[in-house]
């Protein structure tokens, strides 16, 4: 089964602001999840991860057909920003959740978990043959 | 493996026989098994162009003794081969001529200590000659990880000490099973990522059905790898009609009938027959019976739902499980209409809670009793909690067209 983990930016005030950190401190964070990274790699589970570029970087496009419009970021109107995702094959949705319990528990600032909310979404497949 | 498919062909026929002979004289899985890939991969290069070798078995054997001689010259391998060695019985591993190595192998593979998550890739390369490329496109996943997941349940049977010997008939049942179940689930993996006429990578279904042959072959007397194998071409005969054009779902009752092979019915329907009546009746050829009955139907009309209830009837003597019953309430509702089915489906909201299945059949049977609104609901309800994109797309197709009619 194939999920993806998506992490969102941390919504204000949910975390201590990345200033805040210690070069400890995104050391501890960094090798917390290249940890995780390196185990998904070697057990073939993780099929592909990316994180992505700042919201401020962002544009949103509308189009109708026409001349699209193009928006640049940031977009004080939403709320919530993917920072990145992990595309994993694992055997059962618990496998799937353990994953992204280990990656919410990643350390931030002062070596606390971020406890930053990871969304568990399966993809979708085709359909088993009918009887 | 590119080249002729006559070449293709032979090499996945001679794999497992080169495989086994080299286990068998040389004694490690892990690393024989390697060293037959990268001789089928030589061979895979060389024979379309230098033409196939006079003696092709013996020509791999070579290759993969040469390639298992580098390999153990390695300084990793060399670590495991002192491990191994001084573990190893030489009282175990006799020369037994005739035995078979397919069969050793399947079960081997497919043992049930490993997950089929697994088992399916190990033995599409170790018993099927698969390459790692190839199994990785088959399971849309990067050849790199697909090649960690092979590795991983090469050292899982290698750490576990599980021997190359036939079982015994103690045991034999037990491992027979856990054969059947990866083959089936192999089986339905490339029916659920296959797509009408756009597939073009290696079709899981064709692999299971071959590798399903190979074990008939092995045991032709044994009832439930007979059903098995009747199972899989009487279902696989039907997926030319299961996709229209667009590839969205084509349910049963409205496929072009014309569309499903009658050489693999023809078979099917010949085995299922045959097995049937001969000793005792399993889950396998009792699912095998049912896609007969669908596959002589010359129209969905014509189905003998009375014959298909009889033989949920006895599916659920065989094995009570919540999808069986959800599947005799179907064959239920086209004997003694809608109210009996819905009937039979009273006691499994708590078995499958939260499974889109009974959502989607309780929707069928509102809509077959005239009950649009409830169907809506029920259609809507099952295509939140599918994760299948053509089932989905299926179920919201339904409510479209419930709301069409109303109009």
């Amino acid at each position: 089964m194939k999920y993806m983990l998506l992490m969102n930016h941390p919504a204000a005030g949910n975390e201590p602001a990345i200033e805040t950190c210690t070069a400890e401190d995104m050391q501890a964070s960094g090798a917390h999840m290249g940890q995780i990274m390196q185990e998904l790699v070697d057990s073939g589970e993780l099929l592909g991860a990316a994180g992505l570029a700042d919201p401020h970087t962002a544009k949103i496009v509308i189009s109708g057909g026409d001349a699209p419009v193009v928006t640049d970021g940031p977009f004080a109107e939403m709320k919530e920003f993917l920072a990145g995702y992990w595309l994993v094959d694992v055997d059962s949705e618990e496998r799937a959740i353990e994953i992204a319990a280990r990656t919410s528990a990643a350390p931030g600032a002062g070596g606390k978990p971020t406890r930053r909310p990871i969304e568990v979404r399966a993809v979708m497949r085709g359909a088993d043959p009918e009887l | 493996m590119t080249g002729e498919p006559g070449v293709e062909d032979l090499l996945r026929q001679l794999a497992p026989q080169v495989l086994g002979i080299l286990v068998r004289r040389h004694g490690d899985f892990a690393d024989a098994e390697d060293a037959v890939q990268e001789a089928l991969l030589a061979a895979a290069v060389q024979w379309p162009a230098d033409g196939v070798p006079a003696n092709p078995r013996g020509w791999l054997l070579a290759v993969a003794f040469r390639k298992l001689a580098d390999l153990r010259r390695s300084e990793a391998a060399r670590h495991r081969r002192e491990a191994f060695a001084a573990a190893r019985n030489p009282a175990v591993a006799p020369e037994v001529s005739g035995t078979d190595d397919s069969l050793t192998l399947l079960l081997l593979c497919c043992h049930p200590t490993l997950p089929a998550s697994a088992a399916i890739p190990l033995t599409l390369r170790a018993v099927g000659g698969l390459t790692t490329a190839e199994i990785a496109r088959a399971f849309l996943v990067p050849e790199p990880a697909m090649g960690k997941r092979i590795t991983r349940a090469k050292q899982r049977i290698r750490s576990s000490g599980l021997p190359f010997v036939l079982p015994n008939a103690a045991e034999l049942p037990d491992r027979l099973r856990a054969v059947e179940h990866v083959l089936y689930l192999m089986f339905n993996e490339g029916y659920a990522t296959s797509n009408g006429p756009k597939v073009t990578r290696t079709d899981l279904c064709t692999e299971a059905v071959r590798l399903t042959r190979m074990l008939h072959a092995s045991l032709p007397d044994h009832e439930e790898v007979a059903g098995l194998l009747a199972l899989m071409l009487l279902t696989d005969a039907r997926r030319p009609a299961r996709t229209g054009g667009h590839g969205e779902l084509v349910p049963l009752d409205r496929q072009d009938r014309t569309l499903w092979n009658q050489d693999m019915i023809g078979e099917g329907v010949a085995l299922i027959s045959a097995t049937l009546p001969r000793g005792t009746v399993g889950y396998y050829q009792l699912l095998a019976a049912i896609a007969a009955v669908h596959d002589e139907a010359k129209t969905a009309e014509d189905t003998d739902w009375q014959q298909i209830l009889a033989l949920y009837g006895l599916l659920a003597r065989v094995s009570a499980n919540p999808l069986v019953t959800l599947n005799r309430a179907v064959a239920a509702a086209m004997v003694h209409g809608p109210a009996a089915g819905l009937r039979a489906l009273a006691g499994l909201d708590d078995k499958l809670a939260g499974n889109h299945r009974l959502d989607a059949v309780r929707g069928h049977l509102r809509e077959m009793a005239g009950d649009r609104d409830r169907a809506i609901t029920h259609y809507l309800e099952a295509a939140t909690r599918t994760t299948s994109e053509a089932e989905r797309r299926y179920l919201l197709a339904r409510v479209a067209t419930l709301n069409t009619d109303d109009r």
